[in-house]
């Protein structure tokens, strides 16, 4: 029943059948060393979102910004743990950093991804950036710039699922979903539901080739300027 | 994308929906406390303006300001062209100074596809002669499908002097690409001799077409362009062929009224057409930043195009 391709498991999976998931993941999950699973991923975005709700006196004032692609599905699963949880509802959006890279001049023009920010503003409100994977750290610099033209948060905090090291600025995650260490060549893919049709973290080896389609995919999302030959920039 | 912007008849669907796509994220900008971007820090645009603008120049001003572009505005009065400097001496000059990107407006068709192989930069145009005027064009295809939802299948009719119009030009090819149906409503003396090969239909009786378009954009008759007499009278034209609103009552009732400006009110169209509801022709220029500053960031924003990525990042470690 499952999909047997992956376009129909997508639609399915979205509508957010979880035998589906596990169907479709047994698919499509890429070649690579499985890191997190869709039960571990359900389990650190749970843990998350209580550790959100312990530090920021029950998630008042706060607003949960992902930052597209795979950023903005993630923050939409917090917020709903955060509503299951405590009965409360955490306003969320989007953050579009391309036009704050710092490595702009290095690649053609990118397409934009949506920016929306709650009506609400983020004035005086406790803002947590959610993103996929941290790496260099060049993204949450870039998010950070892109936040101090939107407004002036009273605080703000940065969710990751997976961080895998090797920082090229001085940036912490205030929530991790797991501490996974990397050697530099080593590319981190995270698929989800919402976007890719399935839930995974993969660690692809240097020696592994990274399949046609997945590479693309991957150095926006987890790389920011982090391939090896723009680590110096 | 291309380098250059010269041609509206250069795009590929791909392009102009890209285009579009990234305007319809930067038009949100202007809400914004501080309505500015980073983005295109450190380089330079040159608006070289041989003809008179108001509007096109203070909007790609307006669009390169806002993406943190420095700005060098050159207009031909009180500048070295009045003193007789050619074309080319003025295209080097600007090469010599550095421009990332020399925006151009010029009375003669094809005078921007000249300076494209004069320079190292991107050149857009600004509007050349009877010919093109692209970024208009595109303005105008962002307003459609902001106000009526989607380009593909509309019904467009374009009214008034086609043949000296380069708005009307650059639409026909533009909406053809996005799937739209171009009309060009004008008396026969006003077409271009050779419009049979454009893609689009022609028409000599505005009310007849009017009943079945989802956009009617009027123009404006350019008297400046014009060396000998095209109609008898103005106020004939305007009986015939200008939007009034007993005509705009003609219209299906989700259709828009649009003018690229500067408008004659009470030739082509009557002073409460343009004030209507219906009118777009604020937007039009609200609009025209945000695709000018698409139409910068594309072309400039990432490792210029003609170069290879690796150039470009040989060039940024250069200049660290």
């Amino acid at each position: 029943m499952a999909g047997t391709t992956q376009q129909p498991a997508q639609q399915r999976a979205a509508a957010g059948e979880p035998a589906v998931h596990r169907a479709a993941e047994a698919h499509s999950a890429p070649p690579g060393k499985s890191v997190l699973g869709p039960d571990e991923i359900r389990r650190a975005l749970t843990r998350i979102g209580h550790e959100i709700l312990e530090r920021t006196d029950g998630g008042r004032e706060v607003i949960l910004l992902g930052i597209p692609t795979r950023g903005v599905p993630l923050a939409r699963r917090l917020a709903a743990r955060l509503a299951q949880t405590e009965m409360i509802s955490v306003p969320v959006g989007s953050l579009d950093i391309t036009l704050y890279r710092d490595d702009l001049r290095l690649r053609p023009a990118r397409a934009l991804g949506p920016t929306e920010v709650p009506a609400s503003g983020i004035d005086g409100k406790i803002v947590i950036l959610v993103d996929d994977v941290l790496f260099s750290g060049r993204t949450v610099r870039a998010a950070l710039d892109a936040l101090g033209d939107l407004g002036r948060p009273r605080a703000v905090q940065l969710a990751v699922l997976v961080d895998r090291g090797h920082r090229e600025l001085p940036i912490r995650p205030d929530y991790v979903g797991k501490n996974l260490p990397t050697s530099k060549r080593e590319v981190v893919k995270v698929l989800l539901t919402e976007t890719d049709g399935t839930d995974s973290v993969t660690l692809l080896g240097s020696g592994d080739a990274v399949p046609p389609g997945i590479g693309d995919a991957v150095q926006p999302d987890s790389g920011d300027a982090g391939q090896p030959g723009e680590a110096g920039q | 994308m291309n380098r250059h912007l010269i041609s509206a008849a250069d795009l590929s669907a791909g392009d102009a929906v890209s285009i579009l796509d990234t305007a319809e994220e930067l038009a949100r900008l202007a809400e914004r406390p501080i309505p500015k971007l980073p983005t295109l820090r450190g380089r330079t645009v040159v608006n070289l303006f041989y003809e008179d603008s108001t509007r096109t120049r203070i909007s790609f001003e307006a669009a390169a300001k806002r993406l943190s572009a420095d700005v060098i505005n050159f207009s031909a009065k009180g500048s070295s062209v009045a003193k007789g400097e050619s074309l080319k001496d003025t295209a080097l000059t600007l090469q010599a100074m550095g421009a990332d990107a020399v925006v151009i407006r010029h009375s003669a068709s094809g005078a921007p596809h000249r300076l494209a192989e004069w320079v190292r930069g991107s050149v857009v145009n600004a509007g050349d002669g009877t010919h093109e005027h692209p970024t208009q064009a595109l303005l105008d295809a962002f307003t459609m499908r902001r106000r009526l939802g989607r380009l593909e299948g509309l019904r467009v009719a374009i009214v008034g002097d086609i043949l000296h119009s380069r708005v009307a030009r650059s639409n026909v090819w533009l909406l053809r690409t996005l799937g739209a149906q171009v009309t060009l409503v004008a008396p026969p003396t006003l077409l271009p001799v050779a419009v049979d090969s454009w893609p689009c239909e022609v028409s000599y009786d505005f009310s007849a077409v009017l009943p079945s378009v989802d956009v009617v954009m009027m123009l404006r008759v350019q008297h400046e362009r014009m060396t000998q007499a095209y109609f008898p009278s103005v106020r004939e034209y305007s009986r015939r062929y200008g939007l009034d609103s007993d005509r705009m009552a003609l219209l299906p009732d989700h259709a828009i009224v649009m003018h690229p400006g500067p408008m004659n009110r009470g030739v082509e169209i009557a002073a409460d057409v343009a004030d209507s509801p219906r009118s777009t022709i604020v937007e039009q220029v609200t609009n025209g930043v945000a695709v000018r500053m698409a139409v910068l960031y594309l072309l400039l924003g990432g490792s210029t195009g003609a170069e290879p990525a690796v150039a470009g990042a040989e060039r940024v470690g250069a200049t660290l």
